[in-house]
């Protein structure tokens, strides 16, 4: 540390060139820290997905409906120990921009296949009591400025193209940050009731999910169930929650190479412009490093010397960028419920901070070893 | 142990130096056969033209250049043998160095500056704030400790520049045309700094000028020529 100031005075010499650099430093980490936080909202379901839950849907495509009385067998099925199911809703409320998930669930079971929903036992109650009773998450609740207690009115063009009445009963938060807390449930039995009345394809659910015994097993459970409808009207498409987001995901492409790309192009021009900054500074005082060395500096000590300057440069940008992408990102998701999983997380800033001391060392290696080479003599003439 | 040798004969001895330069296929000889000492406690001046090798032989001497042929034995140590990286720790330990156009870092404060030596030293902060302290004091320069070398004279400057060299207490300063970029009353100002340090401090300087007038404050004066120590001035 004792030799910070004489870092710092060089690396301030140049006020303006120095300023410029260091924004362009900042908005490339910025620009990191936003796509990295798109990548986890779009990727982030495959992390949080249970190793041990397994979907099961149609094996033509997911909105293809699966009968309600495939439970009971499947819950036959050696190495099941749980199964549960859903149904997309598709449901607006008050505007179509006003986008989250509403799914019929039968409440216990459903709250038990997914423990990363914490809802106050009361409100489970509250739940189980109230036939037109639903539980949302926190960010929706917010959102909307919705409490328990509030009905709340939502038209869903799919189901009988009429306005559906709910009564929030309770507001589940999620046991993880990255837990998608902006979903809505509400009871299955209301819903199939309702669709019975009306004559709306009754008995009939969107998926499955099953949890199995032995995580280990899961491959061999869903080749089981797949064997067991097959050959039905309705024939299962059975794969781990984790596959099931990524082909999800899929849809959009392979994200993780999307963000490498624009990355690896961005962090590339930043890798050009930190290095001639670097260069630059060391070839405009030759002289001085010349001095330096003629008092005692070492090669060694001159190489860390130019090092730590461009790693202090590299770095102050990657914090300052980093940290203005983490408070940007905080207000969470900018589409208003497409990126419910929408934030920038600690592993990618620990990544962005070690990607800046790289950088640091990459821009600043070549004008390192040009001061370490210096001949004093010859240094010393040039001042 | 350097001092304990050093004492047995002449502090700075040069014997047989011989330096020659490469520029493209021409050799170009700056120094031939040349031998000089230096007793401890010496104010030496070397006195000659443009080119006749005095900063040559002064880089010789401070281990900034190492010589095609010869020895060079500084305090006892022969450090033509050196490694770069004893070099350098050999420089740091036993030469302070006083340069013509000052030679600061223009981002530093006067006390900084002066401090950059001790950078190197296993000191404490306090303990190198002192030598800064007393470095600065010896100059008369205390009460310009954070001003930075823009905002000074150049006479002040190269005052900074002395209490650089002077700060770590070296075996021997090294003076190159010191007062060369000053007007002659700064430059009186200089000499009469070095003759103090030498007669009151038992400082050995080297200083190579060209400028008779700076050269008669030496107690000893030397002339080269063509790489060739002589004993009369070169007209």
């Amino acid at each position: 540390m004792k030799f910070f100031h004489l870092i710092w005075g060089n690396l301030t010499r140049k006020k303006l060139r120095t300023s410029l650099t260091l924004l362009s430093v900042l908005v490339a980490f910025v620009l990191f820290g936003f796509l990295c936080a798109i990548k986890q909202a779009l990727v982030g379901g495959v992390e949080l997905a249970g190793a041990d839950r397994l979907i099961v849907r149609h094996k033509v495509s997911l909105i293809q409906l699966l009968p309600e009385s495939y439970k009971g067998r499947m819950e036959r099925i050696a190495g099941v120990a749980a199964v549960t199911h859903q149904t997309w809703f598709g449901g607006i409320y008050q505007d179509p921009k006003n986008f989250f998930m509403q799914n019929p669930v039968e409440p216990e079971p459903f709250m038990k296949m997914f423990p990363e929903f914490i809802l106050p036992p009361d409100q489970m109650q509250a739940w189980l009591a109230t036939r037109t009773g639903a539980i949302v998450g926190r960010k929706t609740a917010e959102r909307f400025h919705w409490k328990v207690g509030d009905k709340v009115p939502i038209m869903s063009p799919i189901w009988m193209r009429k306005t559906w009445e709910f009564d929030i009963v309770g507001i589940f938060d999620g046991a993880k940050k990255g837990t998608d807390t902006t979903s809505l449930f509400f009871r299955y039995d209301y819903f199939d009731e309702t669709r019975k009345a009306q004559n709306w394809g009754t008995g009939q659910v969107g998926w499955y999910t099953i949890r199995a015994k032995d995580p280990a097993q899961a491959a061999v459970v869903a080749k089981l169930v797949d064997q067991e409808f097959e050959n039905s009207p309705a024939e299962t498409k059975t794969e781990p929650e984790g596959a099931f987001a990524q082909g999800f995901a899929n849809q959009i492409g392979n994200i993780a190479l999307i963000v490498a790309g624009i990355l690896g192009a961005v962090f590339f021009t930043i890798l050009l412009v930190t290095g001639s900054t670097m260069s630059q500074a060391v070839r405009e005082r030759i002289g001085e490093l010349g001095v330096l060395k003629a008092i005692g500096f070492t090669n060694g000590q001159m190489l860390a010397l130019v090092l730590a300057e461009s790693c202090l440069l590299t770095v102050l940008g990657g914090v300052l960028g980093l940290g203005l992408a983490l408070a940007m990102t905080s207000r969470g998701d900018p589409t208003g419920g497409m990126l419910p999983m929408f934030y920038l997380p600690a592993r990618d800033v620990l990544l962005g901070l070690g990607i800046s001391v790289v950088l640091g060392l990459i821009t600043g290696i070549f004008p390192a070893q040009q001061a370490m080479r210096l001949r004093v003599a010859e240094a010393l003439r040039r001042m | 142990m350097s001092e304990n040798k050093a004492n047995q004969g002449a502090l700075v001895r040069v014997d047989g130096v011989e330096k020659i330069f490469h520029r493209a296929a021409e050799e170009i000889h700056v120094l031939s056969e040349l031998s000089l000492q230096v007793p401890a406690g010496e104010f030496l001046a070397l006195m000659g033209p443009s080119g006749s090798g005095k900063s040559t032989l002064l880089n010789l001497i401070g281990g900034l250049d190492r010589p095609t042929k010869g020895t060079v034995t500084v305090a006892g140590d022969r450090i033509d043998a050196l490694s770069d990286r004893a070099l350098a720790a050999w420089r740091a330990r036993h030469i302070g160095f006083v340069f013509q156009l000052y030679n600061l870092m223009p981002v530093l404060t006067a006390e900084r500056n002066v401090e950059l030596p001790l950078l190197l030293t296993p000191l404490s902060k306090a303990e190198r704030r002192k030598h800064v302290e007393t470095a600065l004091a010896m100059v008369g320069l205390s009460h310009r400790a954070k001003h930075y070398p823009r905002t000074m004279s150049g006479g002040e400057q190269q005052r900074v520049g002395i209490a650089r060299g002077i700060v770590t207490d070296p075996t021997l300063l090294l003076c190159d045309e010191p007062t060369g970029d000053l007007d002659r009353k700064a430059g009186d100002e200089i000499l009469n700094l070095l003759q103090a340090l030498n007669r009151e401090h038992g400082k050995t300087i080297i200083m190579v000028t060209h400028d008779p007038h700076a050269s008669a404050r030496a107690a000893r004066t030397v002339h080269l020529n063509k790489g060739q120590l002589t004993n009369e001035p070169v007209k």
